[in-house]
């Protein structure tokens, strides 16, 4: 087998690209000189400034526009061709081909979402932002990579097997000996102990994907169930949970990880203590959530508390639970499963440290919210204080929370890759990208592409995130 | 004014004590001291090995009384043996003569920050040496980050929605996307390694602890400044398109004031004074960053120093690095509090 080259057959594709973002970087650059220096449009208002400008300026703003297009239509000819044309088109042909479960689920969900969006509600409002929409593309392009990966559907090797005479190899390097039915290439090349770059980053994306939105949503468990009592009573409890806030606030992250994960710590079972009162609070949620509502229909009441209480429970239980450690208490039939030590402690510190700041925004809207007159009116009707705050006074916040709930998952995302960065807590065989980042810059003045390939991943779904957030802020504004 | 500051004082302090227990309580549980016991003492240590040395070093008395002699507000233990006298407050072993000589207490309020285990030497110089480079870091990081998040922020809040706007928001929002271990990395790939050709700059600062140069600090520099420029950046937006849609920029504008006056006379002041308390509050951030930037440059400051300490289980030298570092933020946040009351004109004069 010859060593893969990156394009192969359709290297005639990058003179067009370079020429392609030329132009968008030229025509960038020249529309913001232009708008420096013409003078500017007489109308503050800069809706009516779009309308009433001509000359140079739409000129340049339909050239950029044209290069933008320009940029994507080659990237889309890169991708097609080289899902047609597989390994012949070099590694970005086998690249896409290989991502191709993930083409199909993104074409399928934006088609049946732009098709349905005006049905959508919030969501569909997303796919009329061209920033919303590259952002959900991107986070969803590496939660579908995350989903497929974990049914070792898109990853070529096993990510933790070695192949000899494939250490610290460049991108595309053929396998000495394959074997039958063996993917014949290293696509992203080997890392330092002979194990595929590809491989590993794909797998990496789904410790992402699957820790990082639990935990956010763990935080705002926490952050809304206590945010809103001080937000809504004040007084003393007010005074109190927000110095509680502000303490961990003013630790510094990384000092808190090592303190809390370090194996010594993780032995006296502080983490799983932690672990039993934060994960108490959805428990705590639900039930007051769904009692303040039913109150007065206690037959409701009781059925819905028990659909939704007892699952919670039972999970609650066998999430803390665990043998053999020192919290030990749930019958052994309740116990379902046990999480892995380390993963669990990862978990915990992530929710540690973001409820504090969920706390802060929470207890700052529920402030603002309190002082409206449907609020004014429930408390008029006689209505009880948590019927208030969770049922008219969160739904009515939920605008910004859900903006900060994208921009938190990515947030989430950097903290796990600097636990991986500073080797705590998860295993270090694990292929999340802060640890493959952390074993790849070791040798990074050599060896380059161990490192950049999750650095870049991780980049693109903390990007993806951040401009999902815009897009959803954008919209949500609109109403 | 002055019973404001006198009470977001007391509060600091009560934050600072309460923290700096938690920290003191979790680095002197059990099992850390176990394994102090066995790396000061012998690996083959009995468990009752253990606990005997630990009490002749008083590490068994109450985490309370503990705190209270490290801080220097209990006296500090002693212990009478059939050779002499030992104890917190004396070397080695001496004479009942010589230990009534010796202060009855040393702890961290009598500059008695305690010894290091990892480098060998007495905490406090280990920690002002190791201050004295990060500082100098953070500094450089504060001067490139500032104007730029700053000149970033008010060209793009100045029009809102215009060409300018856009494209600056772009790269701010991409800057907060990229934490400081993923930038660093494809800095050092591209600026410093021998396989892309680029070798302009170094890709460790070791040698800018001695001779700091552009060549060998500015790549650890633009790390830490390139993902707090963003934020900075976005915050300084949102406050002067805030600023430009007031009543008296309108006025002015009616007026015929030139855009430029607008600007410079008008608006920056005002839209100043929300992005000075988040330059002060991402103190933690920077705090953050550093640990990061110094461990991938190997630049040996504070930063690198906590993880040498935090790696091996040097309580002491911990400690006194969370304290410091606990005294950076919460002396950052009552100046962002402080300065904030000061700046806006509007809270200082009610």
């Amino acid at each position: 087998m010859d060593p893969l080259s990156w394009t192969g057959q359709i290297a005639f594709l990058n003179p067009l690209m370079m020429l392609t973002l030329a132009a968008l970087g030229l025509s960038i650059l020249a529309w913001m000189v232009l708008s420096a220096v013409l003078p500017e449009n007489r109308a503050i208002n800069s809706g009516a400034a779009e309308m009433m400008a001509s000359g140079p300026r739409d000129w340049v703003a339909s050239a950029v526009r044209y290069a933008f297009l320009a940029v994507i239509g080659v990237v889309l000819a890169y991708l097609i061709l080289g899902l047609i044309l597989d390994t012949k088109a070099g590694i970005i042909g086998a690249l896409a081909r290989q991502f191709l479960p993930v083409w199909i689920a993104l074409v399928l969900l934006f088609a049946i979402s732009i098709n349905l969006k005006r049905k959508l509600g919030l969501y569909g409002k997303l796919f009329d932002s061209p920033i919303g929409m590259i952002g959900f593309a991107l986070v969803m392009f590496w939660v579908f990579t995350g989903f497929f990966g974990a049914f070792d559907m898109i990853i070529t090797h096993d990510p933790l097997s070695q192949l000899s005479g494939l250490k610290n190899k460049v991108p595309g390097t053929p396998l000495p000996n394959p074997e039958e039915g063996q993917f014949a290439w290293y696509l992203l090349g080997g890392d330092n102990l002979a194990r595929d770059v590809f491989s590993r980053m794909v797998k990496g994306s789904w410790e992402v994907v699957k820790i990082a939105p639990l935990a956010t949503i763990f935080a705002f468990m926490v952050g809304i169930t206590l945010g809103l009592p001080a937000g809504y009573f004040g007084g003393r409890l007010d005074t109190f949970l927000s110095f509680l806030a502000n303490l961990i606030l003013a630790f510094p992250v990384i000092l808190l990880f090592y303190l809390l994960v370090t194996p010594e710590i993780v032995a006296t079972g502080l983490p799983q203590y932690m672990a039993a009162i934060l994960f108490a609070f959805p428990l705590i949620f639900f039930g007051v959530l769904i009692n303040s509502r039913f109150h007065t229909q206690p037959q409701k009441n009781y059925l819905w508390l028990a659909v939704v209480l007892i699952p919670l429970a039972m999970l609650y239980l066998s999430l803390i639970n665990e043998k053999g450690s020192v919290l030990d208490i749930a019958p052994r039939a309740l116990d379902f499963f046990d999480i892995p030590g380390g993963i669990l402690v990862v978990f915990v510190s992530v929710v540690f440290v973001n409820s504090p700041t969920v706390f802060r925004i929470v207890r700052g809207l529920t402030l603002d919210i309190k002082t409206r007159d449907y609020v004014a009116a429930a408390q008029t009707r006689g209505e009880r204080p948590w019927y208030i705050m969770l049922w008219e006074v969160l739904p009515n916040a939920r605008g910004p929370l859900i903006v900060d709930f994208c921009l938190r998952i990515g947030y989430t995302t950097i903290l796990l890759g600097t636990l991986g960065f500073f080797g705590l807590g998860l295993p270090p065989e694990s292929p999340d990208w802060g640890s493959t980042i952390n074993e790849g810059r070791k040798l990074l003045s050599i060896y380059l592409h161990p490192a950049i390939p999750p650095a870049m991943a991780l980049l693109s779904l903390v990007l993806g995130l951040n401009l999902l957030a815009d897009g959803l802020r954008e919209e949500s504004l609109k109403d | 004014m002055g019973l404001f500051i006198l009470r977001r004082t007391g509060v600091m302090i009560v934050t600072a004590l309460c923290l700096t227990f938690i920290v003191f309580f979790l680095t002197n549980l059990y099992p850390n001291l176990e394994k102090l016991a066995k790396t000061q003492g012998n690996f083959r240590m009995s468990d009752e090995a253990v606990e005997s040395w630990l009490d002749s070093q008083g590490y068994m008395q109450p985490t309370i009384v503990k705190y209270g002699q490290w801080l220097g507000v209990a006296p500090g233990w002693t212990r009478e043996n059939e050779d002499g006298i030992t104890g917190r407050c004396i070397t080695g072993q001496v004479s009942a003569e010589a230990a009534a000589q010796a202060p009855t207490f040393c702890g961290i309020l009598q500059g008695d920050w305690g010894y290091s285990t990892v480098f060998k030497d007495q905490v406090s110089t280990i920690v002002s040496k190791r201050l004295g480079a990060t500082g100098f870091l953070m500094l450089c990081v504060l001067v490139l980050m500032v104007p730029t998040a700053l000149a970033i922020g008010v060209l793009a809040g100045m029009r809102e929605g215009s060409m300018t706007d856009r494209s600056l928001s772009t790269v701010s929002i991409m800057s907060t996307a990229t934490p400081e271990y993923v930038s660093g990395v494809i800095f050092i790939a591209v600026f410093t390694s021998s396989t892309v050709g680029l070798k302009w700059f170094k890709g460790t600062a070791t040698s800018a602890m001695d001779n700091p140069t552009f060549e060998n600090f500015f790549l650890p520099v633009l790390t830490i400044a390139l993902y707090g420029v963003g934020y900075i950046a976005r915050m300084t937006r949102a406050s002067m398109t805030e600023v430009m849609t007031a009543q008296y920029i309108r006025t002015a504008r009616l007026k015929g004031v030139s855009f430029r006056n607008i600007v410079v006379k008008h608006a920056l002041r005002n839209a100043l004074i929300a992005p000075f308390t988040v330059i002060m509050l991402q103190f933690p951030w920077l705090l953050n960053g550093v640990v990061i930037v110094e461990t991938l440059f190997n630049y040996k400051g504070f930063g690198w120093a906590l993880v040498q300490a935090a790696g091996n289980n040097d309580i002491e030298l911990l400690l006194a690095i969370s304290v410091v570092s606990v005294i950076v933020v919460l002396v950052t946040q009552l100046i962002s509090d402080i300065g904030y009351v000061f700046l806006n004109p509007r809270i200082r004069i009610s």
